[in-house]
């Protein structure tokens, strides 16, 4: 039995008649899976083709710079896990560093090994979750089950590390927290061999993959003068084809001893860019089992930064002069000496720079954080218009991108 | 980089021998186009970084700091340029990567970018009275409006400066007095119950 009314083509073709012509406005965000985060999107559709695209930020907006001038250099460790909470353990890193840059200090060999050890890792623990939600915001869900295996391996080495999975605050100025526990650096070693195996499962799965190709391929290219007339940093900049890696260009903790390869994309578009972040997983493994090799022995932290670096506990408990000092450098902080330092380290995610102007003490005037998540949001108006809504996820993951960072 | 041609350029522009990179001191009303020389003729390609700055004692009080990076000689160039009346023209045409930067920088120190194509507050809602990063403001914060209106009416919700029960939970540094532990909130304790 037939109920449904007849409906003539010419009939549908007057109605779209009728629907045409008006754009439409939607809200993507700011709590949206696609989104990673607190971030808002004012779009303005025009059917299902984005014409305009306005980013809204500052949903996580704490006040890092602010809270920064109030408090003493090593107090705001503890801040910086929280810019790129993914990788907490560079940020963590690429601070003391620029500290350490303004007062003038140089690391012992095995202090920068170690932290060259902890950027790596952070690294591979951010791509795996980058590559994991990207393959999940383009429809293949195990992937993310893949990657997320490995990063739980990742989170119990940084547990027995640091004392923490998430906020590590690893570092001091000066050095770190502590020295590497007995026999972590082979269960590194036996990460790596796993890691490589999941990458390459993870290549299977993805690299020839049709949906993930028609939906990666061609989509939002950036041209290598788009990237660099908008800042991009990091695997973003690197996918337009642009060669420039701090690690390589401008090494800092030692980076110039280790051997690696800088994956470059020809075209930039969102495959570009995961086919960037898959080889730099490989080359930081790379790095590791380099650094494993040669890990050097001797001191952890600038022993001779007596006004920067706190003394060793049994010294604290025996000694008057280290109790003093332990004192001086707790209530008034790391003595540094007054100047202005702009230090950028290659976190996963792009350049992490660290502006301090320092007036001397252990407070800094002015503490200027450049996040790269903040920088590839902002290319957003430049290349979401023109593309399909549908399309939206795939570029937001393909940039990979961090608000914590970004709004800081 | 090629310092002598930047400055022979430039007259007004004045090297401060910076203790990591390069850095200028430069007149804000030639900002652009010293910041498109050093991108077309010195290969300064990448806008690193820009930020506001809040000198307090120095006049002008506000400047902006500019970081440019050459991805071809692999270094840095620093910028201070100090605010005219608060304000300093855009280089967001320049490098258009510089639109947030200043939109970031109006929205925390107040400084405004002329010729901007968009001047709106970024991080802050832009009803937002203060601009925050600004040293007279305080770090607690202070009580504003509730950005929704509507929920405002109904609630009585308003912006509340940040609990600091006692003082800031960080040592404020300097002087060894003002360093001291400091009690908590006083106002309650065992025998007097919190009101």
């Amino acid at each position: 039995m037939k109920t449904t009314k007849e409906i003539s083509l010419g009939d549908i073709a007057a109605r779209s008649e009728e629907l045409r012509g008006e754009s439409m406005t939607l809200n993507m965000g700011p709590s949206h899976p696609a989104t990673h985060g607190v971030l808002r999107l004012s779009l303005e559709l025009d059917g299902d083709t984005v014409t305009k695209c306005d980013p809204v930020i500052g949903y996580l907006h704490r006040g890092d710079e602010k809270i920064a001038e109030n408090m003493t250099y090593n107090q705001f460790v503890p801040y910086t896990d929280r810019l790129d909470y993914l990788a907490p353990l560079a940020n963590n890193v690429a601070y003391a560093i620029a500290v350490e840059k303004l007062a003038g200090l140089k690391m012992p060999e095995r202090c920068e090994a170690i932290r060259v050890v902890c950027c790596e890792m952070a690294r591979i623990s951010s791509h795996l979750l980058g590559l994991g939600v990207y393959a999940m915001d383009t429809g293949a869900w195990t992937v993310f089950m893949y990657t997320f295996t490995e990063r739980e391996k990742l989170y119990t080495l940084f547990e027995e590390l640091t004392g923490a999975r998430f906020t590590t605050s690893y570092t001091r100025i000066g050095g770190l927290t502590r020295d590497l526990p007995e026999g972590w650096l082979q269960r590194v070693e036996t990460f790596c061999d796993g890691v490589l195996k999941t990458i390459d499962e993870v290549d299977r799965l993805l690299t020839r993959n049709g949906i993930f190709l028609e939906r990666t391929e061609g989509i939002a290219p950036i041209s290598k003068e788009l990237a660099l007339a908008y800042g991009l940093t990091g695997p973003n900049l690197r996918a337009s084809g642009v060669a420039f890696d701090l690690r390589k260009d401008k090494p800092y903790s030692g980076y110039e001893k280790y051997d690696f390869d800088i994956p470059v994309g020809t075209k930039g578009d969102c495959f570009d860019r995961y086919l960037v972040r898959m080889e730099e997983v490989r080359q930081s493994v790379r790095i590791l089992r380099q650094v494993i090799k040669t890990m050097p022995g001797g001191a952890w932290y600038a022993e001779d930064a007596k006004k920067i670096f706190l003394p060793p506990k049994a010294k604290i408990m025996t000694k008057m002069e280290e109790l003093i000092q332990n004192f001086m450098l707790v209530t008034e902080g790391p003595q540094i000496p007054a100047g202005e330092i702009y230090f950028e380290a290659e976190n996963p995610k792009g350049s992490l720079g660290f502006y301090i102007v320092s007036n001397g003490g252990g407070v800094p005037y002015r503490l200027r954080i450049h996040g790269p998540s903040f920088v590839s949001l902002s290319i957003l108006p430049a290349i979401v218009p023109g593309n399909f809504l549908t399309d939206i996820s795939s570029i937001l993951g393909s940039l990979d991108f961090v608000m914590g960072e970004c709004d800081r | 980089m090629d310092v002598l041609a930047l400055t022979q350029k430039f007259p007004q522009t004045q090297n401060l021998a910076g203790q990591d990179m390069t850095t200028f001191a430069v007149n804000s009303s030639e900002l652009a186009d010293i910041v498109k020389y050093l991108r077309d003729e010195q290969g300064f390609d990448l806008l690193a970084d820009l930020c506001g700055m809040d000198w307090k004692d120095r006049t002008p009080q506000f400047g902006v700091v500019i970081h440019l990076l050459s991805t071809k000689n692999r270094e840095y160039v620093r910028l201070h340029a100090p605010c005219v009346d608060d304000t300093v023209p855009t280089i967001s045409d320049i490098h258009p990567g510089a639109n947030w930067h200043e939109r970031e920088a109006y929205d925390m120190f107040g400084i405004k970018f002329i010729g901007h194509p968009d001047p709106r507050r970024i991080l802050m809602w832009e009803a937002y009275p203060y601009h925050p990063l600004r040293k007279d403001f305080p770090l607690a914060g202070i009580e504003v409006p509730f950005p929704a209106a509507d929920v405002a009416a109904v609630t009585g919700q308003t912006v509340e400066p940040a609990p600091m029960m006692g003082g800031p939970f960080v040592s404020s540094g300097g002087l060894m007095s003002g360093a001291e532990p400091q009690a908590l909130d006083q106002s309650w304790n065992e025998e007097k119950p919190k009101s």
